[in-house]
């Protein structure tokens, strides 16, 4: 009889894929005590009191069961609304919104969809961190783009065109993007969106901070003209909304891809939970004017660290949307994940090293701005003189040399 | 409904906003924070100064937890409305005793809310039945104790919500 090694049934394609940059810093940082976190990718505020209301309300009306696969129809219709006012895209409830656990399924749900064996998925890096291992999960090959910072994290067109061969199927946007802050204007987009139709591709659009947005409006891919059918787009509530423990998010799209995400859903998930979509109703129906007040202190917050970090010649492009900073910490001397274990282990202060959201992350940092101004002041102030004190020691030695 | 609410605060309104949640916040900072000129701050907010926009910059103190102790009381007074004089003037006399903290007019079923802090519940009762309930044109009042104070200024007091994210998510 052969002895039982657990390890050898765990698929290989798993095996092989790289554990999540972020676990690795995760536990160094969990076991450190005192530690000023502007490491989180998620808002420091608590959801809303009338939407938690909403929730223990639909719990004690009985609101306890199975809502249909997409999702409740209340919530689609609120969902297609909310798009088309505000980012003048139509979709039909009946049949082009699904409602997910999270735009984290949504993500996961369209790859799987239009993604087979050997499809070359396009991804800007760097990117959130689940793209690539999704892709990769449902059978494709990830194709990166390294945007950078002198072209303000942006994907451009011609970066695009070069990025394509015979097997490129899936584009995957992310603006306002986690984790640089970029965003991409009306008129960079229709650039992109002119070598998606030339190269017959589809996009996901990953839209989830549309709403922290700090320069003009934002512009939703599926909007410009003829990409309403070729993108799923998918947003959710976790950010906006700050509601990430609740896991509802959504993706509206065409019909026949819409379909085909709900058939994986319907099995493997049935349903997001009735009680986080109660939630989100609630959220749609009253809560805008929450949104933007968060919005007003995520920009206070963002002029405030940004204006600090360049002071302290750590540069900083202008992230316009989101709630991250990611400034290069190239004149340290340090590359990013020794830069963040000495700030950590030095000053008590985490961040998050830039190439935990890929290669082209090197030698920068992401700073999440989703935390109190005393908490980033104070954590400025610790980031400022660890700087000074790394940049003098760099600058002593070389002039002993 | 979903609409962008871009701007529809004035700066003046933002700026004041800023100093209400924090009052020894710098110019600088402001100037950064809503990108604006330094000079600019400055110049409206000593304007709001002079205009008595600004009045005073506070501090929001949780009294209970120091030693000296203050008793508050809210008082419902109701006024005999009389020819010749209006609700001012008879708050105006109200006012003027330093023991009263605010006054204010309200609708309803009584006319002014006083807020009065003495040392002691004795001489918040003595205050009432001596000073304000003799004031002219004072027809009744009815005192409230404040037995403690949860929320202030949209401070909460002892507030046990805590960060309780993780300290590192994607
Ligand atoms: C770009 C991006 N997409 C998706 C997600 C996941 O969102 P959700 O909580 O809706 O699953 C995140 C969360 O950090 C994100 O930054």
């Amino acid at each position: 009889m052969s002895k039982f090694n657990a390890a050898d049934y765990v698929v290989p394609k798993l095996k092989s894929l790289p554990p999540s940059g972020i676990r690795k810093f995760f536990d160094l940082v969990a076991n450190t005590k005192g530690v000023i976190s502007l490491g989180v990718g998620e808002p420091d505020f608590v959801t809303p009191w009338h939407i938690r209301e909403a929730c223990v309300h639909s719990l004690e009306k009985g609101y306890t069961m199975y809502t249909s696969n997409w999702g409740m129809p209340e919530l689609r219709k609120g969902v297609a609304d909310y798009l088309s006012e505000k980012y003048h895209v139509s979709y039909s409830p009946e049949n082009q919104v699904i409602i997910t656990v999270g735009a984290s399924e949504a993500v996961d749900l369209a790859l799987r969809a239009v993604v087979d064996q050997d499809d070359e998925v396009i991804i800007p890096d760097p990117c959130y961190v689940s793209y690539k291992p999704c892709a990769a999960m449902a059978g494709g090959t990830v194709v990166s783009i390294p945007t950078k910072a002198e072209n303000d994290f942006k994907l451009t067109a011609q970066q695009l065109e070069n990025a394509i061969t015979a097997k490129s199927k899936v584009l995957v946007l992310c603006y306002p993007n986690n984790p640089t802050g970029a965003i991409m204007t009306k008129e960079e987009l229709l650039q992109i969106a002119a070598v998606v139709e030339k190269h017959n591709l589809l996009v996901i659009s990953d839209e989830i901070y549309s709403e922290l947005t700090y320069s003009g409006q934002h512009t939703s891919f599926a909007s410009l003209p003829g990409m309403l059918d070729r993108t799923i787009l998918i947003n959710g509530f976790s950010k906006s909304f700050a509601m990430t423990g609740w896991r509802v998010g959504y993706a509206t799209g065409h019909p026949e891809i819409i379909g085909a995400m709900v058939k994986i859903h319907q099995y493997t998930i049935l349903c997001t939970p009735v009680t986080a979509q109660m939630a989100a109703l609630e959220a749609l129906n009253n809560g805008m004017e929450q949104v933007y007040h968060m919005r007003d202190q995520y920009n206070q917050r963002r002029r405030l660290l940004v204006n600090r970090l360049n002071d302290m010649g750590l540069d900083c492009f202008e992230p316009k949307g989101a709630f991250y900073a990611f400034p290069s910490i190239k004149r340290t001397g340090l590359n990013s994940e020794e830069f963040c274990q000495h700030l950590l282990n030095e000053e008590l202060v985490a961040v998050v090293p830039g190439e935990a959201f890929g290669e082209s992350g090197k030698g920068h940092i992401r700073i999440s701005y989703a935390s109190s101004i005393n908490q980033i002041e104070e954590a400025l102030n610790r980031i400022e003189r660890f700087v000074n004190k790394r940049y003098k020691s760099e600058v002593n030695l070389s002039a002993q040399a | 409904m979903f609409d962008n609410n871009m701007g529809g605060e004035s700066m003046r309104e933002k700026i004041l906003e800023m100093l209400s949640c924090n009052s020894r916040i710098s110019h600088d900072q402001i100037a950064v924070m809503l990108n604006m000129n330094p000079q600019d701050v400055t110049r409206e907010i000593k304007a709001m100064e002079e205009e008595k926009i600004i009045l005073k910059y506070s501090t929001l103190i949780n009294w209970e937890k120091t030693k000296s102790h203050t008793v508050t009381a809210l008082i419902d007074v109701k006024v005999t409305p009389q020819r010749g004089v209006g609700f001012d003037e008879v708050a105006e006399r109200i006012f003027r005793y330093p023991e009263v903290r605010s006054v204010a007019l309200m609708s309803g079923s009584y006319d002014l809310s006083v807020k009065i802090e003495g040392k002691t519940m004795k001489e918040v009762a003595l205050f009432v039945a001596e000073k304000l309930a003799t004031v002219e044109h004072v027809q009744s009042t009815m005192t409230h104790f404040v037995l403690k104070q949860y929320k202030q200024a949209g401070v909460v007091f002892d507030d046990k919500e805590e960060d309780r994210r993780q300290v590192i998510t994607p």
